[in-house]
């Protein structure tokens, strides 16, 4: 017998990693344009070496492998691990980072809907703290330099070595959050730092665009009611109020809030990482606290810790809480006192 | 005319409504059945004791079922005729129930059994006259849980209601009986409502529609202005599944929650369904019993959907043909909505009292339970339920045979809506979980009551025991005790006599 109801929404889990996926596009798109074709080649590394260890996990777990490998979840997860590499990182780094998001946050806690870890974030922060030379490096944008063509990602990322007519210091530079991280550390004022125009001018530096980009698809997601509102509001805010805190103490030591917002990853965490529904907080309470925690820890990391952008740590150490926070918020059921 | 405030309950639905095919024409009276399995159970509650047997006439309204009991209903005859057999056959019921049901087979010309209708104006007779006779007509609450509508009525005994909701509020999509009902009969609705308020003793009365039923609006507001009682006001809702049930739609138009342990009379109100009250209407008009009912039949496999009244008993197989027929293709048969109905095997199935829809959907678009896919934690089915329960924990739960947990996360304030159901992306068959569980935890509950006594019994057995070896040790150590009293006292007397002796001895020396 069939049970009740007899009539469902028309929304798979499939659909859903899927929209999420496709939101990225236009960024994808933005950041091909500044940075070359890295972001594209790391995802197709990504999502093969995913897709083949799901399907080993998989086969080792005796479980169906077709619905789990079309389910869009290894694709996402590659999509955001490529996101947070460099353009040129060398493909054994993309691909370990993908082996264990799925090896082991995913499969290894028991697969899809039991990660305690949110997988993109566990592997990229592995290969952050065993390769943080390879990582050490982003591509110049476009403007500084010719563009890289498929020919030249291609070579560096499957050689690791630099074609003859190319130089390291020609082509890359530390990112904005790295240079101020490291000028501040160096005793430089904030103010200086901010004169650099590739640091300040936030209308038309890449990474701006770039985020604003993420933040619109991010947007539409809320707008689908794929994501609820309540992480990308908890992760900003947490960022915002934290930094506006540091700008009170000391203007000089501290970034201005729209550089933290704009110049690292706050907005993917905020709209694609910190939503992944299976490593969040459940209860709708619950993601408004995970969520500000990431966005405090996030804004303690960069101010205060040795990476330039904490958003990964900040992701594991808030999943890591999970379940204390859905302990403690509970929601009211109907009919019982407050 | 709505001078009043809504307020919202947490979580619920838009669903798509696909009412207009059912809702185009108005509604039939199905052709007189040849024969009817007339249900004994058709309400909740005790089955009712057959009083006809075998070859017994009967008229339109005879009554051939008796209440069991305060928490149960009379039965009528819902054709005039012969008594037939009486036997169990499966009946229109959730868990695919048997229940003794009686045949009759029609006459020709149909005769009437109807209680004199009331030949005085309603508020010039006693309220507990109105309230048996109310009793006496088996009328149950037609918004399809069906319970003894006079029970309901008994709240004088209860001093803090003061509010009657008449429930208008058809939320589920394809189901259109209470709103057709409105748009041909909303003087009788309200008339009837004017007799409840009278048996209640209460002067306020809260009708409430959802605002897209425009027709159904205009009809009752036209009613209102020619009975012209300002007790009435009419409430437009906003049309959100599950507004139809008891604890949302007073919850949206008091702004309170029912306590989860009370009733809505815990906070003054009362919910009735517009049906029920044209029913009370038909009752003090003619004398009519409650014998029939509007059922909209409807869905994609239908040829021509629409609402028919048909007397209880008559077949879905009957109703089915009176709307054009099945469409060619494979169908699921299911009585009720489509967000809280069931599936039935057989079209030889009898229509009841509760019987508000029969739907019948392509098998094709039949959920696919095997394509299932594990809870991603995605947390739709927590903005969408209106308890304000986490549904992805109580299928955690459920699912992990941790039963005892789930009280803790609020298992029975589930009504059951199916809202989680309906969103779950991973297809997670959520509502049949829940409601194995509270099954499976009654069920327990009630083994382990029953164990409790078997122990309570034997441990007062083992005191009755001990007490008795008490009272029998007690009695002897009396016995021995004065059978020593005894012996003392002969021996003091003894002794008291060789003194006596040895002084006489003494003095005689
Ligand atoms: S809607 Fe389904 S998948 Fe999402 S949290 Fe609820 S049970 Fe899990
Ligand atoms: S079926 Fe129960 S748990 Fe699910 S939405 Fe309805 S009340 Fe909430």
């Amino acid at each position: 017998m069939i049970a009740a109801p007899h009539i469902r929404r028309a929304r798979s889990v499939r659909a859903i990693m899927y929209e999420v996926s496709l939101a990225l596009v236009p960024a994808a798109l933005a950041h091909v344009w500044f940075f070359g074709p890295g972001l594209l080649l790391n995802t197709l590394i990504a999502a093969c070496v995913a897709l083949a260890c799901e399907a080993f996990m998989l086969t080792l777990r005796g479980q169906p492998r077709q619905p789990y490998l079309q389910d869009g979840s290894a694709l996402l997860a590659a999509v955001l691990i490529a996101f947070a590499l460099p353009p040129l990182t060398p493909w054994w780094v993309t691909a370990t980072a993908a082996a264990f998001a799925m090896i082991v946050a995913k499969h290894l806690y028991g697969g899809l809907g039991f990660n305690t870890f949110n997988p993109a974030m566990a592997g990229y922060a592995v290969v952050l703290v065993s390769f943080p030379t390879e990582l050490a490096l982003w591509t110049q944008p476009r403007g500084e330099h010719d563009a890289l063509s498929w020919l030249h990602t291609l070579h560096v990322t499957f050689t690791g070595a630099l074609p003859d007519d190319l130089s390291w210091d020609h082509i890359t530079r530390a990112t904005p959050l790295d240079s101020v991280q490291t000028g501040l550390t160096q005793g430089a004022m904030l103010s200086e730092l901010l004169l650099d125009p590739r640091l300040s001018a936030y209308g038309g530096h890449p990474w701006i665009t770039i985020n604003v980009l993420i933040a619109i698809g991010g947007v539409w997601l809320v707008f689908r009611r794929l994501i609820s509102w309540h992480i990308p509001i908890g992760v900003i805010g947490g960022v915002v109020l934290s930094a506006l805190a540091g700008r009170m103490i000391d203007s000089d030591a501290y970034s201005p809030v729209f550089f933290h917002l704009l110049s690292g990853s706050v907005m993917l965490a905020a709209f694609f990482i910190a939503t992944d529904p299976v490593s969040a907080a459940t209860s709708r309470r619950g993601k408004l606290l995970y969520a500000l925690g990431i966005g405090v820890l996030i804004y303690s990391i960069r101010a205060w810790g040795s990476y330039p952008d904490g958003v990964a740590f900040a992701v594991l150490f808030m999943n890591m809480l999970v379940p204390l926070i859905d302990h403690f918020t509970i929601p009211r059921a109907y009919g019982h006192a407050r | 005319m709505t001078a009043l405030t809504l307020h919202d309950f947490p979580g619920g639905l838009s669903l798509p409504p696909n009412k207009a095919q059912q809702t185009a024409q108005p509604i039939s009276t199905l052709a007189l059945p040849d024969r009817v399995w007339v249900p004994l159970l058709q309400h909740r509650g005790k089955l009712s004791r057959p009083c006809v047997k075998r070859g017994d006439k009967v008229g339109l309204g005879s009554v051939i079922g008796l209440a069991d009991g305060a928490f149960s209903a009379n039965v009528h005859a819902t054709i005039a005729g012969t008594v037939g057999r009486i036997e169990s056959r499966v009946i229109a019921h959730r868990s695919g129930l048997s229940a003794p049901c009686v045949e009759i087979l029609a006459d020709r010309e149909q005769a009437q059994d109807f209680a004199a209708p009331l030949d005085t104006d309603f508020r010039l007779v006693d309220p507990n006259i109105l309230r048996q006779r109310v009793a006496d007509a088996g009328i149950v609450g037609l918004g399809g849980a069906s319970f003894p509508t006079a029970l309901k009525l008994t709240a004088e005994a209860d001093q803090s209601l003061h509010t009657l909701v008449l429930n208008g509020a058809e939320c589920a999509p394809y189901i259109s009986c209470d709103e057709m009902l409105m748009r041909e009969r909303a003087g009788d609705i309200m008339r009837g409502a004017q007799s409840m308020l009278h048996i209640l003793q209460i002067n306020r009365c809260m009708i409430a529609l959802e605002e897209d039923k425009v027709l159904a609006i205009d009809a009752m507001q036209q009613a209102l202005e020619d009975l012209s009682d300002s007790r009435f006001t009419l409430c437009l809702v906003h049309a959100k599944y599950p507004e139809g049930g008891e604890r949302q739609l007073i919850q949206v138009l008091s702004g309170k929650e029912i306590p989860s342990d009370g009733l809505p009379v815990d906070i003054g109100y009362l919910c009735h369904n517009v049906g029920t009250a044209a029913a009370v209407f038909d009752l003090f008009a003619t004398g009519r019993p409650l014998t029939s009912r509007i059922v909209t039949v409807c869905g994609d496999g239908v040829a021509q959907p629409q609402n028919v009244i048909a007397p209880f008993g008559t077949s879905i197989q009957s109703l089915l043909d009176h709307a054009g027929g099945l469409l060619p293709g494979s169908h699921r048969l299911i009585v009720g909505g489509p967000m809280m109905g069931f599936t039935v095997d057989s079209t030889d199935v009898p229509i009841d009292k509760g019987c508000n829809c029969i739907l019948v959907m392509p098998e094709e678009n039949a959920r696919q339970l095997n394509d299932t896919m594990p809870c991603i934690r995605c947390g739709e089915c927590e903005t969408v339920c209106p308890a304000s329960l986490l549904p992805q924990q109580l299928y955690y739960h459920a699912r992990s045979s941790h039963l005892e947990r789930l009280p803790d996360f609020h298992l029975f304030d589930c009504i059951e809506c199916g809202c989680c159901d309906y969103v779950c992306p991973s297809n997670l068959p959520l509502t049949q979980y829940f409601r194995y569980a509270k099954d499976e935890l009654w069920f327990r509950s009630q083994q382990q009551a029953r164990s409790n006594q078997a122990r309570e019994r034997y441990e007062q057995r083992e005191q009755r025991l001990l007490r008795q070896q008490q009272e029998r040790d007690a009695a002897r150590a009396e016995r021995q005790q004065a059978t020593r009293d005894a012996k003392q006292k002969q021996s003091d007397i003894l002794a008291a006599v060789a003194r006596a002796k040895a002084r006489k001895k003494g003095d005689s020396s």
